[in-house]
């Protein structure tokens, strides 16, 4: 057991068993703490995986916006007297066996791929991948058209989210 | 080292994990909680293929970041919604919105 | 080269290597040690804070401050620190008591955070992370949780209101923060802070002048000091999203918020002044450290200043400050800055440096122009200035009212 694989295995781990307390807490706002957890999990994973931007990004975005926006909502939409209802609803067996059988067939599946045991080839000393990142979501033959509708997107999201939740008198 | 299967496994586990949030849980916000779940597990999904198949194509990453976006843009207007469904219905269980009108 | 902290960490791990450790451990016990010199000396510093910032306070108020602990009341800190110790530990009734006590740790942890990236001198930083400007951005997005948490947890109307006020200055200032923070990455082609620090042959003060002003108001903002520090008035919400912290974990959050003014003033001297930079480098890199400590505390003093001599801000203003005067500042600054950079040409030269200087004064210039147009408007809009109570005027104001405010008082 390389450390690295003990690393992996700790904070999967951690990351599932929160993701497992944020679809099953009783306390809205605890969930949306161990959602915080799964989410730091997840940048830990990019940050292994070398992609080192894409973690720091996740942790901006998710951890820093949406995490945020998720308590906030949280705190506004709870009645009065109820920190706590029934957190299933009646099709929760369906739910379990449902999640069970994906998750099943998406590991077969993947069994059977001739990809499935690629070991890790080093990077080499010179990639840079920050600065492939950027040169290709500019570039006009890569991404940057995508990258360019993506902000539009935004900005769509941004304008319908005030025009939705707007307090009309 | 570690093999891709492992990352795959773990991503495997946690889309479904998300999957059993949407399906089972009543109130609205702990369903979206859930669609964040399965999102970072396609993000995991995206970037371990990435780095373990073709290291050379940044279109991983680029796919990666683009999936960010849409996922901040969609939480906050499905966040606006419940918000604005809260104060209409006083309410924001799934399962007690079910008329169209009034 | 005298350099003692390299030739220790050097001993060190031939000594662990010797010892038949593999090399993934010894570097993972180097890291771990070097994590907590780190963190020791930035606490350490953190207590000599307390120090500074009640003797500069007072001398800004015209008064000596603390002197009967230990010469100069250099012991004061440390009577403090003994009285938050020995309070009693108060949990409100109906308070999360996990969350509740999470958040302080939270609070301060993220401050140490900051400290990772921040190079001390040429040869030793704590992490030379390639995106170490992200990473600040990061660790400044998660202290907003340490304040929702510590807001929720009290179960206290008053915490709460002050959490959501918090969260609403914070993140409203990270974006022309994150904005500007582009600057210096532009001026450095690099995110990483070494490298930022490396390309200053001449300071980014001196080439991005509005940059570094709106850095320094736009972290003021997200540490919550004065001006900007509605989150803790005590004349209005008392005490804000800390009402019901106690003892060591109010410390906690105080101690939080004085290291956090110095790591901004830290990162100030990084990223515009010159970080490590100074004369005598040649003969130890410890003089770089002795550099940056000497310009962060520099900044320190000069927050201090304007904490102490500005009145407080207004939410609606605070926020009407942000949106509609530092953002599209910012953004115009970015598009100028960029675009100048490419005609310019490489930094480094005079022509450079000169262009960029320039640039920045003509963006102040038609800054100011358009805000005097702007408070021309809004003095006409309001009227003049009328005296009140003046001896002429008492009879001329008079028939303006009702009825004379004599007449209505019996």
């Amino acid at each position: 057991m390389t450390p690295v694989q003990i690393l992996f295995i700790v904070v999967a781990a951690m990351t599932l068993g929160a993701a497992l307390m944020v679809v099953s807490s009783r306390n809205l706002v605890h969930s949306a703490l161990w959602l915080i957890v799964s989410l730091f999990g997840v940048a830990v994973f990019f940050a292994l995986l070398q992609a080192g931007f894409l973690a720091v990004v996740q942790v901006v975005i998710y951890i820093g916006a949406i995490a945020i926006l998720f308590i906030f909502v949280v705190m506004l939409t709870r009645k009065i007297a109820q920190d706590s209802g029934p957190r299933f609803n009646e099709n929760w067996v369906w739910a379990i066996v449902v999640a069970v059988v994906v998750f099943a067939a998406l590991v077969w599946i993947l069994m059977g791929w001739q990809g499935w045991s690629t070991q890790l080839a080093p990077l080499g000393p010179a990639a840079d991948p920050l600065r492939e990142l950027g040169i290709a979501l500019v570039s006009p033959n890569a991404y940057v058209l995508p990258f360019e509708l993506a902000s539009v997107l935004l900005l769509a999201a941004l304008i319908g989210a005030v025009m939705v939740a707007w307090e009309r008198k | 080292m570690i093999p891709l299967s492992w990352y795959l496994v773990f991503s495997a586990a946690l889309f479904s994990i998300g999957l059993y949030g949407v399906l089972a849980r009543k109130n609205a916000v702990a369903i979206l909680m859930g669609i964040e779940l399965m999102l970072n597990a396609v993000n995991i999904n995206l970037v371990a293929f990435w780095r373990y198949r073709t290291p050379q194509m940044i279109g991983g990453q680029a796919f990666a970041v683009i999936v960010f976006a849409v996922a901040a843009a969609e939480v906050a207007v499905g966040l606006a919604l419940i918000i604005s469904v809260y104060r209409r219905r006083d309410s924001v269980a799934a399962d007690e919105i079910d008329l169209m009108k009034w | 080269m005298f350099d003692p902290i390299n030739s220790i960490a050097n001993w060190l791990s031939a000594l662990l290597a010797s010892w038949g450790l593999s090399t993934g451990l010894v570097i993972f016990i180097m890291s771990l040690i070097s994590i907590v010199v780190i963190a020791v000396f930035v606490l350490l510093l953190d207590i000599f804070l307390v120090w500074v910032e009640r003797k500069v306070v007072a001398r800004f108020q015209d008064r000596l401050g603390p002197n009967r602990l230990g010469p100069f009341g250099l012991i004061q800190p440390i009577a403090d620190v003994i009285k938050l110790l020995i309070k009693e530990d108060i949990t409100p009734d109906g308070a999360d008591r996990v969350v509740y006590n999470l958040a302080p740790v939270i609070a301060l942890a993220t401050v140490l955070l900051l400290w990772a990236v921040i190079p001390f001198a040429p040869t030793f930083l704590g992490a030379g992370l390639n995106v170490g400007v992200l990473y600040i951005v990061a660790i400044g997005a998660i202290s907003t949780l340490g304040i929702i948490m510590a807001g929720w947890a009290s179960n206290n109307k008053f915490a709460l209101l002050g959490a959501f006020r918090t969260v609403a200055q914070v993140v409203s200032y990270e974006v022309p923060m994150v904005i500007i923070l582009l600057i210096p990455v532009i001026l450095a082609r690099s995110m990483d802070l070494q490298q930022i620090v490396q390309a200053q042959n001449v300071w980014f003060v001196v080439l991005a002048p509005v940059a570094a002003m709106i850095f320094l108001i736009t972290s003021i903002a997200e540490i919550g000091r004065a001006p900007f520090d509605l989150i803790e008035a005590e004349s209005e919400i008392v005490a804000g999203f800390h009402i019901e912290y106690t003892g060591m974990k109010f410390g906690l959050f105080y101690a939080g918020e004085l290291l956090h003014a110095l790591t901004v003033g830290a990162l100030v001297a990084t990223l515009f002044l010159g970080g490590w930079r100074g004369p005598l480098l040649w003969i130890s890199p410890l003089f770089g450290v002795l550099w940056l400590f000497m310009k962060a505390f520099f900044l320190y003093w000069v927050i201090m200043w304007i904490k102490y001599s500005l009145p407080r801000i207004r939410i609606d203003h605070m926020l009407s400050f942000n949106w509609k005067f530092l953002t599209p500042l910012a953004l115009t600054l970015l598009i100028v800055s960029a675009i100048m950079d490419k005609i310019l040409g490489r930094p480094g030269t005079a022509i450079y440096t000169i262009g960029m200087l320039v640039t920045n004064l003509i963006v102040i210039c038609i800054t100011l122009i358009i805000l005097n147009k702007y408070a021309h408007i809004e003095r006409q809009r309001v009227g003049e200035t009328r005296p009140v109570a003046s001896p002429d005027q008492a009879g001329v104001s008079m028939p303006r009212q009702n009825s004379s405010p004599v007449s209505t008082i019996h």
